[in-house]
Formats: C-alpha cells, structure tokens, sequence
C-alpha cells in the first residue's frame, strides 16, 4: 500500500507559487463536494517520483497535482470545484 | 488564515547549524541560525534541501521544535534518523556545527496553535509527531499562558523518548500543563501500565472529554494518526476540532 502524508507538506511546494499559505485554503472536491482545508488532503508521492498528488480525505479522488520541472510547474486542480481564500 | 505568514514568495535562505544535542540514539536536535527569519507559529515546519558537489539536490519536510522569540535568529529541528533514508543520515550523523544547509519556510498554516486561542488544548503525538507539539508546550510557557495543556505521547520504550528531561521538567514546573507517555513496546521499572498501542482508556483517562470542546491535535505515522483519530471520533470528539499531520513512515 501507498503511504500518503498530508496536504500540510504541500506548503513548501506551493509557497513557491503563491504568495500566500494555500494549506489553510478550503477547498470543495469535485468528485463528492467535501469541503476542507488543503491540509487535510491525504498526499501522494512526496518520497518518490516527480510529482504530487492530493487526494480528496472522503472519496480518494484526485483534487490536484503538482508537478515541478527545473523551470515550471504545473500545477492541476481539476477535482477542486473551488478554493475559498479567507481575506 | 496565516495572515502572520509574511505575504511573499519562499526563497530558500542558508542555514547555519550552531549546536546539536543528543535527544535519544537515532534523534538530534539540531539548532541553526537562519539570518533574518521572520518567525514562526508552533506546529509550521520548513523545508531542508541539501546539494551534493555534483548539484543532486533533494528536499524534506520537517517540524519546527522550538517557539520563536524575536530576539534571535534560532530555528530548532528535532530528526530522527530513518536507516535507508536520503536526508535524515545526513542530518544526523554528518552535520556538524559550522556547516550549513538550505532552509525555506516557515510553511504551513493549518496545523498551527496561537497562544491567544482560549480552548483547552489536547496534542497527541506518536513517535517523532511529538515535535510540533513540543513547539506547542514551548510557546505555551514562553506567552505565559494559562490554557490547560495535555500531552498524551505514544512511544516504543523508555529510551525512544524525546525531549524526556524538558517533558519531566515542566510536567511539574508548567502550570496547567499534564504529560502522559504511553509505551507501546517495553515500558519503564515500576510503570502501572502495561506495554501496548493508545487505546480509548488512554485517551479518556488522560485527554479530555469531547464536551470540555478541547482544540485536539494529532501527529504521528500515518497510521498511528488514523487510528488516533478514530478513537477521538468514537469518543464524541467533533472532526473539526481535530487537526492532524501524518509525516508517513512507520516509527511509532
């Protein structure tokens, strides 16, 4: 079986990307409309291969991935319907 | 919301180790200075990356350990040595003071607690998940607040426990603040409890009940957080109080 951390370790990751913490984000998943914080994704592939994945904590579907190249990264958040962003 | 994060893109910032201390056989505390830190809230970790001559970099996650004071530039990470792992032998058995690393952060928003928050609070740690939480006790005693604190730390055997003098220390000095390791493999002469995972009693004796509404947090293996997790849910703590942070792997 896969081990999945966190959506808490992507932090780092998107901290390169946005310029503010995206963990503490609410996100609603497209698959079963579960609402939560980014951090509570469960995520794969943070000891191995070139890229993350989240996963939504009620279906196991995918809610983003984020891949880093030495100069992009992509960043798919196809199974997020939306992100609410506290101001 | 971590609006204390500074709103601005991470760069990665040089680190230099200034003192380690032993913590247990396979665990170092290592303490850098980290010119210009901006500061951090207990439970956020930074990044480490470590570039070989050869410019192979690679990157881990790890929880910051101490509270921050603003008088200081000082970043305390607590790792444990994992025997086929690609950074943690580095950090542990090769790094002295005076070498440096690349560090990036404070990273992370959720998994925090703010000394101005009023709800009794629950940590529950497996293993190595005892380091943000210990950020937690740390800044506690540094705000000088009174909210009631209960640590219930679940570990292998007496010698598997970290910060095991500091715990001691303010379990009777930190008003209002309980400590309970439970063992899961061998536990200390004369301990009344037998040797086995966290279970529900643990919890009931040694947390809190659901209706004091306490702000619960649990790091661990992943697979000591689920179960944790579930005897909260099952004890009629409400899901939403209850933040975790599994860092995978199996140590606890």
């Amino acid at each position: 079986m896969l081990d999945y951390v966190d959506g808490s370790s992507l932090a780092g990751p998107m901290r390169e990307l946005f310029a503010v913490d995206v963990t503490a984000v609410e996100g609603r998943c497209a698959a079963c409309g579960l609402t939560g914080p980014i951090a509570a994704l469960h995520v794969y592939g943070h000891d191995h291969g070139p890229g993350l994945v989240g996963r939504c904590p009620g279906c196991d579907e995918i809610v983003l991935r984020l891949v880093r190249t030495p100069t992009d990264a992509w960043l798919d958040v196809r199974g997020a319907v939306s992100l609410r962003f506290s101001l | 919301m971590a609006r204390t994060a500074v709103s601005r893109r991470l760069t990665w910032r040089a680190a230099e180790l200034r003192e380690v201390r032993g913590e247990t056989s396979s665990a170092h505390s290592l303490i850098f200075e980290v010119p210009g830190w901006p500061g951090h809230l207990p439970g956020q970790h930074v990044d480490v990356r470590l570039t070989a001559e050869d410019g192979y970099s690679t990157e881990r996650s790890y929880s910051i350990a101490s509270a921050f004071t603003d008088h200081h530039d000082l970043v305390e990470l607590t790792v444990q040595r994992i025997p086929d792992g690609e950074v943690s032998p580095y950090l542990v058995d090769v790094l002295q003071p005076g070498m440096r690393v690349e560090l990036r952060g404070p990273v992370g928003g959720w998994f925090v607690w703010r000394p101005a928050d009023t709800a009794p609070v629950l940590l529950v740690a497996g293993g190595s998940g005892v380091v943000p939480l210990m950020a937690m006790i740390r800044a506690r005693a540094q705000a000088s607040v009174r909210v009631p604190f209960r640590l219930v730390y679940s570990t292998r055997t007496p010698e598997d426990v970290l910060y095991a003098d500091e715990l001691r220390r303010r379990a009777l000095e930190d008003r209002g603040l309980d400590v309970t390791i439970v063992y899961t493999r061998r536990v200390p002469d004369g301990h009344g409890r037998p040797p086995g995972r966290l279970t529900a009693a643990d919890l009931a004796e040694w947390g809190w009940p659901p209706d004091f509404e306490p702000a619960v947090f649990v790091c661990g293996p992943t697979g000591f957080v689920e179960a944790a997790a579930d005897l909260l849910i099952d004890a009629g703590h409400e899901p939403a109080r209850i933040k975790t942070e599994r860092f995978g792997g199996t140590d606890a």
